[in-house]
Order: C-alpha cells, then structure tokens, then sequence
C-alpha cells in the first residue's frame, strides 16, 4: 500500500476517497494530504486549519486553506458541500468531538475519521503498570502539556456511531505499517472510520 | 523588465452618480508580456494615495511585483492603472472639464470604487484582454479587487483582497473625515477653487499625517520612534509625521484627496444583498490576507468576506498574517505575502 508523505493514514485516506470529488479536510496542517489528493485524485479541496505558519505553508502550496477553528469554521459552509469531510488526527484535541463529527457529515456526505486509540494494549498496561497518565509512543504527552483532551477507543467509537445511527461504511485499523483485523480495540495504534450519516445511503 | 507606460483616453464613462464623463484619461503601466492567449494579465490595483507606477525603482509594490517576485514578470503581464478621481495622470477633480476649460475642482461628479473598476474594465477591454488571470491589491486596492470580482466574475480567474473590507466601517469614515475636515479648514481650499492659486497644503500635511498614524500600530511606532528626540523641544515621530506630510502636499492634489476618500467610505457592498449572496456562483479563486496587528482594516473584516465566500462554497485560501507593522504590513511584509501569492497564482488557471 502506498505511503503519504510517511503518514499511514493519509494513505489509507487516499485509497477511501473517489477520485474527481470534493473534499474538505479539518486540521489539515501543511495542506500535504489535499495536495496529494488533487494531483493523484483530482480531487477539488479545501483545508482548515488553526495555525498560521502551517496555513501559510499549505496556501504556498496551492492548496486553498482557512485559517481559523475548524469547530466554528464547520458551521459556515453549506449542507452537502463536500463528498468527504477529512478529520485526521484531530477529534481528539477538539473541544466539542461530537458537534464537530455531526458537522462534519452535515457538510459532507461521509466523514472520514482517523484517531489514535486509546484503547491499545500498550496504553493500557502503561496505565496499569505506572499508575500515572500513560505515556506511550502513540500518546507521548505529559498529561499537562497533551493536545489531546477527548481520549477515546475503538469501541467508544462504535458505540456512539450506533447511537448517533451513522453507518459505518469502512473501518480500518493499523498498528505501525500494518493493518490489524484481530481485536483491534486492543490492537489498532490508529483506527480509521468511512461513515455517513442516517440519512445517506451508501452507495 | 518590460516596462510601458501610456495614457488611455475613453470618450463616455458613466458613472453611479448618474453623470456621463467625457474625454476621461487613465494613466496605466504594464510590466513583463502578455502572452498569446492572453491568459497571463493580472491586474494590479492601488491603495488610496497609490498610483501607476506599481513596479520599479519608486513603484508602490515595488517588492512584490518583477522578475521572481510575488507577481513574477518572467511569466505575467502586470497591469497597473492610476484610479479614476486620481491625480496622477487619471481624470479627477484637478483636470479641467472641457465644457468650462476650468478645472473642475468641487463640481467633480462623486466617483464609487464601482465606477474605479468600471474604468479598468474598460481599459482591459481596450487591451484585448477578455480575462484576467487575477486581480490583486491591498487597502482599497483591496475593495477594487472585491469589486471586481462581484461585478465581472467570468472576467477574473481569481481575486487577492487584502487587508481589505467589503464595506467601510464608522472608524474608517471617522479617520477620512477628520483628514477631509483638515482640508477644508485650511482657508487656502477655497471650496476646492485653489488651481489658480495656493494650494491647501497645510491642510492636505495634517490629512496626511493622521493617515500615517491609522497605517502604522502602536508597536510598529513604539519600534521605529519610542519617545527619541529630533530636537530638543520635537520628538522623531513628530518630525517623521511632518515630513510625511510636507512631501505629500507635493504628489497628491487635495480635492483628490477628498473625493477617493468619499469613494471609499461610500463603499458597502453589502447594500446589494447579503454579502454571501453577491457571492453565489461564483468560480473565482479567493486569496484574502489579513494582518494581526492591522487595526485600521482589522482581521475582522476580512474574515468577513472569508465567512460569506464559504457560506457559498467557493475556493478561498485565508491568512492573518503576523504583523507589527499595522495597515502598512500589506506594503511592508513582502517576504510571507510572496510565499502565499506565488504559490495561489501558480495553482491558478486562467
């Protein structure tokens, strides 16, 4: 499977989005994913993004970026807008997780979501082992200075994707370059969900 | 680099005031080729005391617009014209009117940033040139570029608004008329009938130089002044206002001065409808700049014009760039507004 600029996940991203469609990815640092997508897909995408010297950076790179919040940013563009919506690696510093998953498939048919499970073995026996808030190579944040401030699992997840009656198109799951079929709640560093929401239809 | 300069002259332009213009001249440069398509213009617009003369030695974008630049002439064909009402080689109040061979003075119609882009519409179309690649400006360089792109959308491929608005606020007004306000105090204005005569040069110097304090922040002059001496009894920055405004009196006619400020703060686009639906459909490509310590044309208002575009889901990159340099950053920052330009143009097809 091809690699994105070292990222795995934006790998598998590129393989879940169509080509020739429009994507709207949240968080999207450097504009390194659009721009792929739009030279290999053809894909017609958009970028927000919080910080100004990555902004900057993607904006150079010809990918059309905003530079703002991506949870208001959210409530500005039309229903529908976008075919995908892509938040990767993000959900877990955002303050409001929910609002932003409902957002992300009011703009988009399907959402596209990549997190880092907190759910992984090796989260759990560091937490089991130091008593103190785990540290691993996934979560390497002291608890004072983490960005992550909503830690979720694979099947927390799951279950709010059953709650919320979003259809789970996709589910992927990946431990360092490899991908997990096997108990990925315990297994799965990054989990990636294709979902859309009750009203679509997968088609 | 290719560099012309030349008046254009168009024989009726009319206006939004419902006055038709005769005989009205522009005065325009190019730098670099226009290709055979025609697809390479990209057309450059000044701020309020600008002109012309936006490259070379001396030029307002000087850092931003030739070979390798932001708005490289190697590859484009930049197109910069002096503003209608203007007194820089363009018909304004300081021309003579040719029914009463007199300069028109105060009896100038009132002119819009509308009837600015009408202008240079018309010379583009004079030019052969059916679409631009871009239009570009800051300030109301900046309102034309919205301007344009609201009132032309097939015509421009893309539109650089920065540390721009889409309507002037009470602030903006406010500082204009204060600067309008100096003039005609100045006994010299003579209800604008001054040609003949003295101009009111010291009223023009005192606009000038409140103009100066909105361009610059708090920091940017706390940095280039503090509270230095020139003199034993003149701080620098009086002695830097004063000249500024005494070098002004020499470039800018008075009654300019106060008519493009009218045409600025009579700018609000949203008096055509809710600024996302002047928007609708549009394909034009947005880049819009703001800076962080802008206070004149704050983030805000940009952010604005942002909102609306993505309200519409049309193709905007945003930026609000750090700055110290308040209003004058769009001048001043060339290094980071050339990354993010260059690189918008370049993903840009006409």
């Amino acid at each position: 499977m091809l690699e994105v600029y070292g990222r795995r996940d934006f790998a598998i991203i590129g393989e879940l989005i169509a080509p020739g469609t429009r994507v709207l990815d949240l968080g999207c640092g450097e504009g390194e994913l659009l721009a792929w997508l739009r030279e290999h897909k053809q894909v017609d995408g958009r970028g927000v993004e919080i910080t100004a010297a990555r902004a900057q950076k993607a904006i150079a790179r010809g990918v059309s970026v905003y530079q703002g919040d991506l949870e208001s940013a959210l409530d500005d563009y039309p229903g529908g807008a976008f075919d995908y919506v892509v938040l990767s690696q993000t959900l877990q510093e955002t303050r409001d997780p929910l609002r932003v998953l409902r957002g992300m498939l009011r703009v988009g048919k399907r959402g596209i979501v990549a997190f880092p499970n907190f759910g992984h073995w090796r989260v759990r026996l560091a937490h089991l082992w130091s008593g103190r808030a785990p540290k691993t190579k996934l979560f390497p944040y002291e608890w004072y200075d983490s960005p992550n401030i909503h830690f979720l699992t694979v099947l927390d997840f799951e279950a709010l994707a059953v709650k919320e009656k979003w259809l789970v198109e996709r589910r992927i799951f990946l431990s360092g370059q490899r991908e997990r079929r096997a108990f990925p709640n315990l297994t799965a560093e990054v989990a990636v969900f294709l979902i859309s929401g009750r009203a679509q239809t997968a088609d | 680099m290719i560099t012309h300069a030349a008046t254009a002259t168009f024989e009726r332009v009319a206006l939004d005031c419902g006055t038709t213009l005769e005989n009205v001249e522009i005065a325009y440069e190019t730098y670099g080729e226009l290709n055979a398509a025609r697809s390479n213009a990209i057309l450059t617009l000044h701020a309020f005391s600008g002109d012309a003369h936006a490259a070379g030695e001396g030029g307002w974008w000087e850092k931003m617009i030739g070979p390798g630049k932001a708005f490289d002439t190697d590859r484009y064909f930049v197109i910069c014209s002096n503003v209608l009402g203007g007194c820089r080689g363009s018909t304004g109040p300081g021309s003579i009117n040719p029914q009463t061979g007199c300069p028109w003075g105060m009896r100038f119609p009132a002119i819009t940033i509308a009837d600015m882009v009408r202008v240079q519409k018309m010379l583009i179309d004079s030019m052969g040139i059916s679409r631009l690649l871009a239009v570009a400006g800051g300030s109301m360089g900046g309102m034309q570029a919205l301007e344009w792109a609201v009132s032309y959308p097939d015509q421009v491929a893309a539109a650089l608004p920065i540390a721009a608005t889409a309507r002037h606020s009470a602030q903006q007004i406010a500082f204009n008329e204060v600067g309008r306000q100096a003039i005609m105090a100045d006994p010299d204005w003579n209800h604008g009938d001054y040609y003949s005569g003295r101009p009111p040069a010291r009223g023009l110097a005192v606009a000038r130089m409140i103009g100066h304090i909105t361009y610059m922040s708090d920091e940017s002059m706390r940095q280039k002044f503090g509270r230095r001496l020139r003199a034993p009894d003149q701080f620098e920055v009086e002695s830097y206002l004063q000249y500024r405004g005494s070098r002004f009196v020499d470039r800018f006619d008075a009654n300019s001065y106060i008519y493009i400020t009218r045409a600025m703060d009579s700018f609000d686009l949203t008096e055509r409808g809710p600024l996302s639906s002047l928007f609708d459909g549009i394909k034009t490509r947005f880049l819009v700049i703001s800076f962080t310590s802008d206070w004149l044309y704050p983030s805000y208002q940009s952010q604005e014009i942002v909102r609306a575009l993505r309200s519409r889901n049309c193709d905007v990159a945003y930026c609000n760039l750090e700055s110290h340099y308040g209003h004058d950053a769009f001048l001043v920052e060339a290094e980071e507004q050339t990354e993010l330009i260059r690189g918008f143009l370049e993903s840009t097809h006409a």
